[in-house]
């Protein structure tokens, strides 16, 4: 666990380590699967956010290396806003949702590309060191818009992916109360917004750099796993 | 030896069994009514498995399985003994399901099945409840059928792994209200417990606290506002849970 090197001057002041990651909801990402979602066997759009977790085997932070399975040819680079929880967040109305908002952090969330979303091994999620967390939270005072925000993804120094925290089937706020409907959310808990469509690749030996404007730049070394 | 954590008079404490109710480590007795019964040990990571019973796996029609079917439970679930948890109202169909929680007792990374019992600290039982209403096809089990608040009961008692021996069969049921509704027994597990540390070590390290719930057998009935659910493993411990209304949690 190294999240405790995530420290900030404001409450909470440092991350819980429990990170939650939200899929699909980037309204392109879902578009993309077009009429699939309506088949076997999904059989219908998602409902309610479409969540995961990142367990503390899985956190890390700017600067680390991280290796990729045995076995697997890359990892994909979730680029996603990461929302701090400020105070306990249960059963929160959008008219005060901001209030158990603290900050905001870069987050980039590598896994193993899966092309199925129905029941997706734990072997491409919550692999040692795949989420990196930037080493800076900026505070909702200094972001104000959350929802608006460029996103720039770099592979060894080249600029290869562009998206925005714009676009969601759920707000930064909407997705916090639709969260805390059914599960309480803790101060120094992260909650992922998500990630964007065509998410780039990266491989062993190459570096990684996720900036997100106005809240950080975080960068990381893929490796590979030793047998 | 099995122990529990508890709140008394204002204070955490490691209880112990006593004829006459809990001996606390710092001398005193009390009634196991007086106190309130927090998760037995400090929970890490929760690893919790979805069909894990040939029985419970044939009930669901699924078929041979060609891994684990794994997924994570967050923090925020997390119950003790004679806790109560939340029924939503009008949802059709909440349950319970009585599983061996496995405590890891230290860092297990790509760990074979020949050494993974020496990761493994001891036991409690758990009931992971799932509420199959909100039901999603995307990313199973969704969290908001598996990881809602209160929805993971543990406890009452850690029971050191040295009790309980590296074969690890034993008989579990789950009654309602007084009625048996589910029995099973661990011997009966898809994956057993070496396998399923091995399988996970592989790609994600375990540290102590961590803990895998290692799914429940056939028999997961509907349970009402005013239930009580007790799971009991024998050898680990009876874990009451009673189910309570949005009214009570002012919803």
């Amino acid at each position: 666990m190294t999240t405790s090197q995530v420290h900030f001057d404001f409450h909470p002041y440092k991350l819980s380590g429990t990170v939650y990651g939200t899929l699909l909801n980037h309204r392109e990402a879902l578009e993309a699967l077009g009429n699939g979602v309506e088949l076997a066997p999904y059989k219908g759009p998602p409902k309610a956010p479409v969540l995961y977790m990142k367990p503390r085997n899985t956190l890390s932070t700017h600067g680390h290396n991280i290796n990729l399975p045995a076995g697997a040819l890359a990892f994909q680079i979730g680029a996603s806003l990461g929302l701090v929880i400020g105070r306990t967040a249960c059963h929160v109305p959008l008219q005060t949702a901001i209030d158990y908002v603290a900050g905001y952090v870069v987050v980039a969330d590598l896994s193993v590309p899966h092309e199925n979303f129905y029941r997706p091994s734990l072997r491409f999620k919550a692999i040692d060191g795949s989420c990196v967390i930037g080493s800076g939270v900026v505070s909702t005072a200094t972001v104000k818009n959350p929802d608006a925000l460029a996103v720039r993804v770099f592979v060894d120094g080249e600029h290869v992916h562009s998206t925005a925290t714009s676009g969601m089937v759920r707000t930064a706020l909407q997705l916090v109360t639709d969260v805390t409907e059914f599960m309480t959310l803790a101060a120094g808990d992260v909650l992922l917004l998500g990630v964007a469509q065509n998410a780039p690749l990266v491989r062993v030996g190459q570096r990684i750099a996720v900036e997100i404007e106005n809240v950080g730049r975080l960068e990381a070394q893929v490796g590979e796993e030793q047998s | 030896m099995k122990r529990a954590r508890v709140a008394y008079s204002g204070a955490i404490h490691e209880a112990t069994p006593h004829k006459e109710g809990l001996l606390l480590t710092d001398g005193r007795v009390v009634a196991e009514e007086a106190v309130v019964w927090l998760p037995p040990f400090e929970v890490g990571t929760i690893v919790a498995l979805g069909l894990n019973y040939a029985d419970h796996a044939k009930e669901l029609s699924f078929f041979a399985q060609e891994e684990p079917l794994a997924f994570l439970k967050g923090p925020g679930s997390i119950v003790g003994h004679n806790a109560a948890t939340r029924r939503p109202s009008g949802v059709k169909f909440m349950h319970y399901e009585c599983e061996l929680a496995v405590v890891i007792g230290k860092r297990a990374h790509r760990v074979k099945r020949a050494d993974a019992m020496t990761h493994v600290a001891g036991y409690t039982v758990a009931n992971d409840y799932a509420i199959r209403d909100y039901l999603e096809n995307w990313y199973r089990p969704n969290l908001r059928v598996k990881n809602r608040d209160g929805g993971t009961v543990l406890g009452p008692w850690f029971v050191d792994a040295s009790d309980v021996g590296d074969t690890v069969h034993l008989p579990l049921r789950t009654l309602v209200n007084g009625k048996v509704t589910q029995q099973g027994n661990t011997k009966d597990f898809v994956f057993d417990i070496p396998y399923l540390i091995e399988y996970l070590s592989a790609f994600m390290t375990l540290e102590a606290g961590d803990v895998i719930l290692t799914g429940t057998p056939e028999g997961v009935i509907d349970v009402q506002v005013g239930d009580e659910v007790v799971c009991e493993i024998d050898g680990i411990g009876r874990l009451v849970n009673t189910i309570a209304s949005d009214e009570t949690f002012g919803r």
